[in-house]
């Protein structure tokens, strides 16, 4: 992998098990900062538990074992000291399908810049008309800022939820699958959203679409029943794959 | 014939007949009031309140009756509100185990069962060992007691239907869990919220059973928590227990204005349920 640029995520012997299930086996990788890694591997491999175990989402599930360590930023989140909410406030999610809140379009954006008192009433305005124009979703909605999200099509919904989600300037975009829900174009548009993005953030893309890791990756991690199979920089991987289970899953031959 | 068509046909027979039993038994329940009732309504019966002889069929009206009616239920129900919203919200994975959680919504499942008058009967003894009377105050007790698992219950079935993925939105904005519970999960379970709480209005506006004891019951309408206070229900028994058919006319009277009542605040929630149900994220 490309030694010069920094880590923003590292993971060190991390085993996530639900119950019985021995979900992630011995996880180190290494994400490095403001580049779009992709984290691919069949269905049922364990990519999205990997992602939500970031920003620990697998809180919510019940009985979840994890052990090993998570460090962003060189401070491991795992730590039960730590309060959830501000390492969550670090990472936007956008998830297999988009979920806007159950507010207008406006508040949507504004949620989370209330929630953390990052607005003065004069300038809410403006951030959030910056973060819609950030997200490009700006000029269809800024006639309608004040009907519900429940109404914008799913690729709307999807860059509405990007704009939420920076506007409380989080430093990572962990991203699950987020344009399995979408049409082609809603789905290029979410794609030449984050390679636009990834100059500001680092972006952890978790998708099925081989492509789709060909297409924007910088980085790439294959996953394979829970296990990291190979990872190194995206160019390497897809031409000169050194594993045979990546070579098998690359031709197809694995799915 | 073929058997799987007769299967049909007969299941299709079945569900007509038992919509018609209930439209029937309503139309000819809202018919009979209405026939009996909707014409002796007058404006000095809802504009009066009951003076000594009306049980005797002299002038005056129920209108210590009708306030009183939305003097007991409508803090009932928005006391019954605030209670079952936190259960509900509490009851969540969130913030309570799930097996202590289902021990609750079971206890809550029981509580709905009792009949109202063990409520009523429970407050009155209440009341004596505390030493208060029959008053508005009790009244308002027993129904907040006897609203309280309809209305959670409901919540809680609404508030169980959000998208996990709804609230991992909101957690991984950061919110706290009270945070994504009150502001985020509250407002995709609105209109099931909207539909819990009428429930609880119209069990607690219609019941007689529980304020039979607690609420007692006067001709006037009640100044202060402390009065004693006629509600709808406990007038209608009042009236219909009447030797009189002119009295027992007004029972039906009496009646008819409760459903109108009932009624008013259906559509009025009806309305709200609509507003609110096009910010639900499906």
């Amino acid at each position: 992998m490309n030694a010069t640029a920094p880590i923003q995520i590292e993971t060190k012997k991390l085993n996530v098990r639900y119950s019985d299930n021995h979900i992630l086996k011995n996880i180190n990788i290494n994400i490095p900062s403001k580049k779009i890694t992709a984290i691919i591997g069949p269905s049922g491999c364990g990519k999205t538990t990997l992602l939500k175990s970031f920003n620990r989402l697998l809180d919510l599930r019940e009985n979840v074992r994890i052990t090993g360590k998570i460090l962003v930023d060189g401070i491991d989140i795992l730590n039960p000291k730590l309060f959830v909410p501000d390492i969550r406030k670090k990472m936007g999610l956008l998830s297999q399908r988009p979920y806007p809140l159950p507010m207008s379009i406006y508040e949507n954006v504004a949620y989370g810049l209330r929630i953390h008192n990052k607005y003065t009433k004069s300038n809410l305005d403006e951030t959030v008309e910056n973060n819609l124009k950030e997200a490009g979703i700006w000029r269809e909605v800024k006639d309608r800022l004040h009907d519900p999200a429940s109404e914008l099509s799913v690729g709307q919904q999807q860059r509405l939820c990007v704009a939420r989600a920076i506007a409380i300037q989080p430093e990572i975009l962990l991203c699950d699958e987020p344009t399995s829900a979408l049409d082609p174009i809603a789905a290029k548009q979410i794609e030449k959203l984050l390679m636009k993005l990834k100059k500001e953030y680092t972006v952890v893309l978790v998708t099925h679409t081989l492509r789709q890791a060909k297409r924007i990756a910088d980085h790439v991690i294959f996953l394979y029943f829970g296990k990291v199979i190979e990872q190194g920089s995206a160019k390497e991987f897809f031409s000169n794959p050194k594993d045979p289970e990546t070579q098998a899953y690359l031709k197809g031959d694995i799915s | 014939m073929n058997k799987r068509v007769t299967e049909e046909k007969i299941f299709k027979l079945l569900m007509i007949l038992s919509i018609a039993i209930v439209l029937g038994s309503l139309m000819i329940i809202v018919g009979t009031i209405f026939m009996n009732g909707a014409f002796s309504v007058s404006i000095e019966m809802i504009t009066q309140t009951s003076s000594g002889g009306y049980y005797l069929g002299r002038g005056g009206g129920i209108l210590n009756a009708i306030l009183g009616s939305l003097f007991l239920a409508l803090p009932a129900t928005g006391l019954a509100y605030i209670i079952g919203l936190g259960i509900a919200l509490y009851l969540q994975r969130d913030f309570l185990h799930q097996k202590i959680a289902s021990l609750i919504r079971f206890s809550l499942d029981i509580l709905w069962g009792i009949p109202s008058i063990i409520y009523g009967v429970f407050c009155l003894m209440i009341m004596v060992a505390l030493g208060i009377g029959a008053s508005l105050l009790a009244g308002i007790v027993a129904l907040t007691l006897l609203e309280i698992p309809i209305i959670t219950r409901s919540i809680d079935e609404s508030i169980k239907m959000v998208p996990k993925g709804l609230k991992e939105g909101s957690y991984s904005l950061g919110s706290t869990a009270f945070e994504t519970a009150t502001k985020v999960v509250r407002k995709q379970a609105l209109p099931g919220i909207i539909a819990g709480v009428l429930l609880g209005l119209g069990r607690g506006i219609g019941d007689a059973a529980s304020i039979l004891f607690t609420a007692g019951f006067s001709d006037s309408v009640p100044s202060s928590l402390m009065d004693s206070t006629a509600a709808l229900p406990t007038m209608i028994y009042h009236l219909y227990s009447s030797p009189i058919p002119a009295v027992r006319e007004k029972a039906y009277a009496a009646a008819f204005i409760l459903i109108v009542i009932v009624t008013i605040i259906s559509i009025l929630s009806r309305g709200l349920t609509r507003r609110y149900r096009k910010y639900v994220i499906k």
